[in-house]
């Protein structure tokens, strides 16, 4: 399974990014493959509207079936998530990536 | 590094006022940045001098190259926004109606039309009287705010926080429920809530409550001119109950609100008696509910 | 003869001086006031008429057509605004962030993005003892109150004929709604206090007025507060005071309850009946 992370940075050790739609980063963690990887996500700046949507679509493109984010997504973003089938857990904003796949795996993050 | 965000959903109910007083109270712990742009009022109290100013640009706007342009007429007919008007037998783009939304571009049989990115205002970074930073932005007529505007005021705020090892930031929050207060909520660690006992300030704090709930953030609320309307104020406590919003403190119809502006100082600095007294405290209640 | 009541900024005292200015026009004249914020539309906190009609708005809007997409990713790619996303097999469409331009549905290929009319928002008529008041709301999750604004305009403009004191209600700010809400009127109200806020919000409100070549004057609301600068900046740049409504905690306290002022407090009355022969000598001098 695929769990994605918004973070500011590239690795384990790097802060979450509590927003969503303009997270810096996008981190993915394949849990069978034990595969790790980061995607820049800092082109969203561009966007004056709709960056909730535009990031949820990225994270739909990436095979991601979990979310691990701060804040939560805005009202669109979660409607594009629910129907690419993305399970979103929030509360993580203060962690650092490794901390809060901890918490998600302790069953200690809010379902959004 | 804890990130404090007011916002009041409606205008007039002292957001501002009380935003630069704990800016001036929490000083060089502080890094201040005025998310509110429509009325970007803040620094009229701050006295921010600009060590920094760049051009924003947000949305792009049609123009047309006369030298290719054919006057075919296509544009025109397409533009759902009559912002292609002929004048003396030229198609011309009139900037203030172009939504951006580049139909014209992508229509016109030879390429005349570009699309180009708006310059709408500028953003600063400041310092101010106090001798904390201050980021604040201005925009020009017609320009709206946006999430966009929002964010990088607030990642310029957060950058400079984490360089220089600051506690706080303190946001002066954008008005209504769009894209702009989303903007300014998302990353916050506490939410203070600024609103007067009226009909109008109970209606806005609930929908704007609606989304702090939504984004699961912890809340307080100041309830300003409690005195105002004692049964409104009432009505306001028994919201706060129930959601679970802390009450940190009601402060009384106080013409030293305006007196201060006008002398271009806060609260903290103008009042020396009550008013003050209520507002250092509840910035010590405020400093401790961000922690927990 | 149409009137906005406009300020650069939330909270000076725009409805306040909308609601009792009509309703003490209304005492002789034909009047209908209309409240253009639809983002939050506060007149009627303070008019309770009796509801007249209610017509539902629309704005266009596309609707996927499943069987005869072939997935191109065009209007995906056709959208400045994000309101169009492909999702693997599926397209989606997000009413709010739509500006109705057509492009994603005339630009399609297969006419798999027909345009369809949604519901934005409302438009109530009142009568208000002798006035009509216009309220027009967005619904809540909308975001654009432009084409709600140009409708209602219409709606006014085709019920009430050039005979009737047009008052509208404008949305704060200097920005889309503000321009759209006064490009049409004939004389434009800006409300402001005299403090340095109310001065700076002032100061923007009236470039916006310069850019739109349109006519207007000054009311200060909460009088008496404050210092001159408001009072010396119109003297400098020629710009009218109508009037000035003096600074009372008792005005508070009746707008807190969503009462009306004018009658409550006589210097306040003053200040409005001095409005009112302007407004009045403004619409003879219009109808010659």
């Amino acid at each position: 399974m695929k769990i994605a992370f918004t973070a500011k940075g590239t690795d384990w050790d790097s802060q979450m990014d509590p927003r969503f739609g303009r997270t810096e980063y996008i981190l993915v963690y394949d849990d069978e493959k034990e595969t790790f990887e980061s995607f820049d996500n800092r082109d969203i700046e561009n966007e004056a509207h709709g960056a909730g949507p535009k990031t949820s679509q990225k994270l739909f493109e990436l095979g991601a079936q979990v979310l691990i984010t701060g804040n939560g997504p805005g009202g669109n973003a979660a409607t594009v998530l629910q129907k690419a089938g993305v399970k979103s857990f929030i509360g993580a904003g203060g962690m650092n990536v490794k901390e809060a796949y901890k918490a998600y795996k302790n069953n200690e993050l809010k379902e959004f | 590094m804890k990130e404090i965000v007011i916002i009041s959903g409606k205008g007039g109910t002292g957001k501002t006022s009380y935003t630069a007083s704990i800016s001036v109270l929490a000083g060089k712990d502080a890094i201040v940045a005025d998310c509110d742009v429509d009325a970007a009022d803040m620094h009229l109290l701050m006295k921010p001098v600009v060590e920094k100013s760049e051009n924003f640009y947000s949305g792009v706007v049609a123009e047309i190259d006369p030298d290719k342009c054919t006057n075919c007429g296509i544009c025109t007919e397409k533009c759902r926004f009559n912002a292609i008007p002929v004048i003396n037998d030229q198609h011309i783009i009139s900037s203030l109606n172009c939504e951006g939304c580049g139909y014209c571009e992508k229509v016109c049989p030879v390429e005349a039309i570009q699309m180009n990115e708006m310059n709408v205002g500028d953003w600063y970074i400041s310092n101010t009287k106090v001798d904390n930073t201050m980021v604040h932005a201005r925009l020009g007529i017609g320009a709206e705010n946006s999430g966009k505007l929002v964010a990088k005021v607030k990642n310029e705020a957060k950058q400079l926080a984490e360089e220089t090892n600051k506690h706080y930031i303190i946001v002066d929050g954008s008005p209504g429920i769009g894209c702009p207060v989303v903007s300014s909520l998302s990353g916050a660690n506490y939410v203070v809530l600024v609103t007067e006992p009226s009909v109008s300030g109970l209606h806005d704090l609930k929908r704007v409550y609606e989304l702090v709930d939504k984004f699961n953030l912890k809340a307080g609320c100041i309830i300003n001119k409690s005195d105002i309307n004692p049964e409104v104020t009432n009505e306001i406590l028994d919201f706060l109950k129930k959601e679970s919003i802390e009450h940190i403190v009601s402060l009384p119809y106080n013409e030293n609100f305006t007196k201060a502006m006008t002398n271009g100082q806060t609260i903290v600095e103008y009042d020396q008696g009550e008013l003050r007294d209520a507002i250092v405290q509840s910035w010590e209640k405020v400093k401790e509910l961000v922690e927990e | 003869m149409k009137i906005a009541i406009a300020s650069g900024k939330g909270g000076t005292g725009k409805t306040t001086l909308s609601t009792n200015l009509s309703v003490l026009l209304s005492e002789t004249e034909r009047v209908v006031l209309t409240d253009l914020d639809v983002e939050e539309p506060n007149s009627g906190l303070f008019i309770k008429g009796d509801l007249k009609s209610e017509e539902i708005k629309y704005k266009m809007i596309p609707e996927w057509k499943e069987d005869t997409c072939t997935l191109c990713g065009e209007c995906q790619k056709n959208c400045n605004f994000h309101a169009v996303i492909q999702l693997g097999p599926q397209i989606m469409v997000f009413p709010e962030l739509c500006h109705s331009c057509f492009a994603c549905s005339e630009l399609c290929p297969t006419n798999s993005l027909p345009m369809q009319a949604q519901r934005m928002g409302t438009i109530k008529e009142y009568q208000y003892r002798q006035m009509a008041f216009v309220e027009s709301c967005l619904d809540i999750g909308q975001e654009q109150a432009v084409p709600l604004i140009g409708q209602t305009n219409e709606y006014v403009n085709q019920k009430f004929d050039e005979d009737y004191i047009m008052i509208f209600d404008a949305p704060p700010g200097t920005s889309c709604p503000v321009i759209e809400a006064t490009k049409d009127v004939d004389y434009v109200i800006l409300v402001t206090e005299p403090t340095p806020f109310g001065l700076h919000d002032l100061k923007l409100a009236v470039e916006t007025m310069k850019e739109l070549k349109k006519d207007y004057g000054v009311v200060i609301n909460r009088y008496g507060l404050g210092n001159d600068d408001v009072i010396d900046y119109c003297k400098e740049e020629n710009v009218t005071v109508l009037a000035k409504i003096p600074n009372s905690r008792k005005v508070a306290e009746i707008y807190s309850k969503g009462k009306l002022i004018y009658n409550e407090i006589p210097e306040i009355k003053e200040q409005f009946l001095k409005l009112k022969e302007f407004i009045l000598t403004r619409k003879k001098e219009f109808v010659q």
